[in-house]
């Protein structure tokens, strides 16, 4: 055989491509159906968010953070609004905390749902994919019917949140936990037991514990691989410390952890079933009260520009822990921003999971740690009009300067 | 006009073309209804049944574009070959109680072997499409067929075997499969093993057909489309007909091999009448086969990793059907039934 032979040839997958909701560009060293390298290159979904958030004050950012990601907007908000609070010292009231609670399980529930359905389409099963979008609309439904919008909700504001949940409004909020509740066993079903689901989710895309604490892999993924960790439980925030809150693993369901896709399948499964939990213990706990801090935004805005400081806000996206360091400086717009999404510390993990993995496993996989790239792609590197990769000397080089800058 | 080789030329011809048009219609309407019942069974709407019609219509209208990888005369060429082929495959076969145009010159081994030229086609037409995509689509469907061929075999050599030990001339010739059904002949054991043969033939089906889970030559989310990847405009449109017509082609040897009562018999009907009564029952039998095998089965499964295409057409189904061969064989073997 000869050199070029043995060398297999190579498959792009995007940054346009049936199996990626988003565009990121995927190259694979193949060797006949088997991947033997995989390369990525994230950055073509970067909007200059930083960039536009750094030019307007924190009341107008929470609505930028709304738009970081489709899915799980209320997380970056969340997070972002934590910091903010914590530079500004701004005590928010207890009953905003349980709004925010609320909001942040069901964004859970809908973006675990959604990525079931988008899982299911991945291995060809389409019907499971309608099945688990229809259930989704519910959770959509009750959010609009919360925060008055389906994405995009913006609720959370600096100091608390902008509209109460009354108690007029638990019925429907009620009705639908049982709407879940019911239908919960059906799902499990349908997603663990299905014998080509196990199939082809059994033992592919394998990371254990040892491998996901060296790439620093963070929720469900995480969790999936047997490490204990989820934010909600290690340092609580919002309303998570009043409630019962244990991170779901995989040795619930199903006794051990082995850390591929069936499993990463179980622990989001089961973690709608833990959001509605909480949602109910909320609602059964929630005082009475305010639920902003300041109503008054002229008087926010006044107490954000008087701030200084630096603060990290975390939240335990859907996706794992989603964190905002904020800058302040006496200024009206924050000095720093960095958002770091869930999946920028995920994303690592592909080059483990999909190392000798079939072709044919390679959209489940790649979704498998539930990528969002417009959450990640906070840069991208164009000098004379070409794309460049930054070697890590450079991006340590590049860091330190920038904390310079900083500190000056 | 003065036959050539024993054969009429102008039936020949006409034949021909009526059996393209008609096959290319009842393909493209088995498609659409295909689509409209598993959208329901999906909780959705789905497209109206003519949908396939305005697909076609609309590819046609389309250009096609060659890539600058492509073999372009290859790359051409597939598509014709496919649809051609996947037409010769209908005048081998049956249709209620009109006999196949060339029923005389070919057995159901033929058409065995026909069924595998489209699916040959669209390997070439993927390898000449000159992307990575289309290769692998190639390599896997070619991966595919050399599965399914073996599960295939069994179960029609198993119904022409009990039929030549039930002492009928000419066991191989479709006309006299079609005219004897298998389930006549066989007694009880007999009957189980035909039974699981039919079962092994309709999971035959999707694989033939590329449909899921067989569809890893194609695979949407992984491939893009896979062998079909670069084929645009007419080219398309000529591949869709192809598998509309395969569809038509499976199903009608299905009905066949394994249910071909026609109802002319039971009823007192003028001869007119009673070939539209046969061409009707044959439509719904076929649309029954095409139900089970390619819509239901879609709606309820992933698709399968290559590596599972041929562990389960290799291993389970032609392990099944080697049991039902084995059943059909001690039928004969025990005297029960029909037997020379």
């Amino acid at each position: 055989m000869s050199e070029e032979a043995k060398k297999g040839y190579s498959v792009p997958i995007g940054p346009i491509h049936p199996a990626l909701k988003e565009p990121i560009l995927f190259t694979f060293q193949m060797n006949g159906e088997k991947v033997e390298k995989v390369d990525f290159a994230p950055g073509k979904a970067h909007r200059g968010i930083e960039w536009m958030g750094m030019r307007r004050n924190p009341v107008q950012i929470v609505h930028l953070t709304d738009r970081i990601c489709g899915i799980c907007g209320v997380s970056h908000t969340l997070a972002f609004s934590r910091a903010v609070e914590q530079v500004a010292e701004i005590e928010v009231p207890e009953r905003a905390h349980y709004v925010r609670t609320i909001i942040a399980e069901y964004e859970r529930i809908q973006s675990h749902l959604l990525w079931a359905g988008v899982a299911a389409h991945e291995l060809g099963f389409d019907t499971l994919f309608y099945l688990a979008w229809r259930v989704r609309e519910e959770s959509l439904d009750v959010i609009e019917y919360l925060t008055g919008n389906r994405v995009n909700y913006g609720i959370v504001q600096v100091g608390g949140v902008r509209r109460d949940i009354t108690a007029d409004q638990f019925p429907r909020i009620e009705a639908s936990l049982s709407y879940y509740e019911d239908l919960f066993g059906k799902m499990l079903t349908l997603f663990l037991e299905d014998t080509t689901i196990k199939m082809r989710s059994r033992n592919t895309g394998v990371m254990n514990q040892q491998e996901a604490l060296e790439l620093c892999a963070i929720g469900p993924t995480a969790r999936a691989s047997g490490l204990n960790m989820d934010v909600r439980q290690d340092s609580p925030y919002a309303a998570y410390g009043d409630v019962d809150v244990r991170a779901v693993m995989p040795e619930q369901y199903l006794g051990e952890a082995r850390g591929d896709v069936y499993d990463r399948i179980v622990v989001r499964l089961l973690e709608v079933k833990q959001s509605i939990d909480i949602v109910r213990q909320c609602m059964d706990q929630m005082p009475a009260g305010e639920v902003t801090a300041e109503p008054k935004i002229p008087k926010l805005l006044a107490l954000c520009k008087k701030a200084e400081g630096e603060a990290v806000g975390r939240v335990e996206a859907p996706r794992g822990e989603c964190l905002h360091y904020v800058r302040m400086d006496g200024h009206e717009q924050p000095l720093a921003w960095k958002v770091k999404a869930s999946t920028y510390s995920n994303q690592m993990s592909w080059l483990k999971i999909l190392q000798g993995e079939q072709l044919a496993d390679i959209p489940i996989i790649v979704a498998s740690i539930d990528p969002c790239m417009s959450c990640t792609d906070r840069v991208t590197v164009l000098r004379d009009g070409r794309r460049d990769v930054l070697t890590k000397e450079e991006l340590h080089r590049l860091s330190v300067e920038k904390t310079r800058r900083l500190q000056s | 006009m003065i036959p050539v080789f024993g054969i009429d030329p102008l039936q020949v011809v006409g034949g021909t073309i009526a059996v393209a048009v008609l096959g290319v219609l009842a393909g493209l309407v088995f498609l659409g209804i295909d689509r409209k019942v598993t959208a329901h069974m999906q909780a959705r709407i789905g497209p109206p049944i003519r949908q396939p019609f305005r697909d076609v219509r609309k590819l046609l209208c389309k250009d096609s574009i060659v890539p600058e990888n492509a073999i372009p005369w290859l790359f051409n060429a597939a598509p014709i070959v496919a649809l051609a082929s996947a037409i010769v495959i209908l005048l081998y076969l049956p249709a209620g109680s009109i006999a196949p145009v060339f029923g005389g010159y070919g057995d159901i081994i033929l058409v065995m072997y026909l069924l595998t030229v489209p699916a040959l086609a669209m390997v070439a037409g993927g390898f000449a499409s000159g992307s990575p995509y289309a290769t692998v689509g190639s390599q896997r469907e070619m991966v595919t067929m050399i599965s399914y061929e073996f599960p295939l075999a069994i179960a029609i050599i198993a119904v022409a075997w009990r039929l030549a030990a039930a002492g009928i001339a000419d066991p191989f010739s479709i006309a006299t499969i079609a005219a004897n059904p298998v389930w006549s002949v066989v007694g009880p054991l007999g009957f189980a093993g035909c039974l699981i043969l039919l079962v092994v033939l309709a999971w035959v089906t999707p694989a033939e057909l590329s449909r899921i889970p067989c569809d890893t030559p194609e695979a949407e989310t992984e491939l893009a489309g896979g062998l079909l990847v670069e084929y645009s405009g007419r080219n398309l449109a000529l591949f869709y007909l192809a598998s509309g017509v395969k569809t038509v082609a499976m199903a009608s040897l299905a009905v066949a091999l394994f249910l071909p009562w026609n109802i002319s018999g039971y009823l007192a009907l003028p001869p007119a009448a009673g070939y539209a009564a046969d061409i009707a029952f044959f439509l719904l039998k076929m649309l029954v086969v095409v139900f089970f095998s390619v819509s239901v089965i879609r709606v309820g499964m992933a698709r399968f990793r290559i590596t599972h295409v041929v562990s389960v057409y290799w291993g389970y189904l032609a392990g099944l059907g080697l049991l039902g061969l084995l059943l059909v064989v001690l039928d004969v073997a025990f005297g029960a039934g029909v037997i020379a």
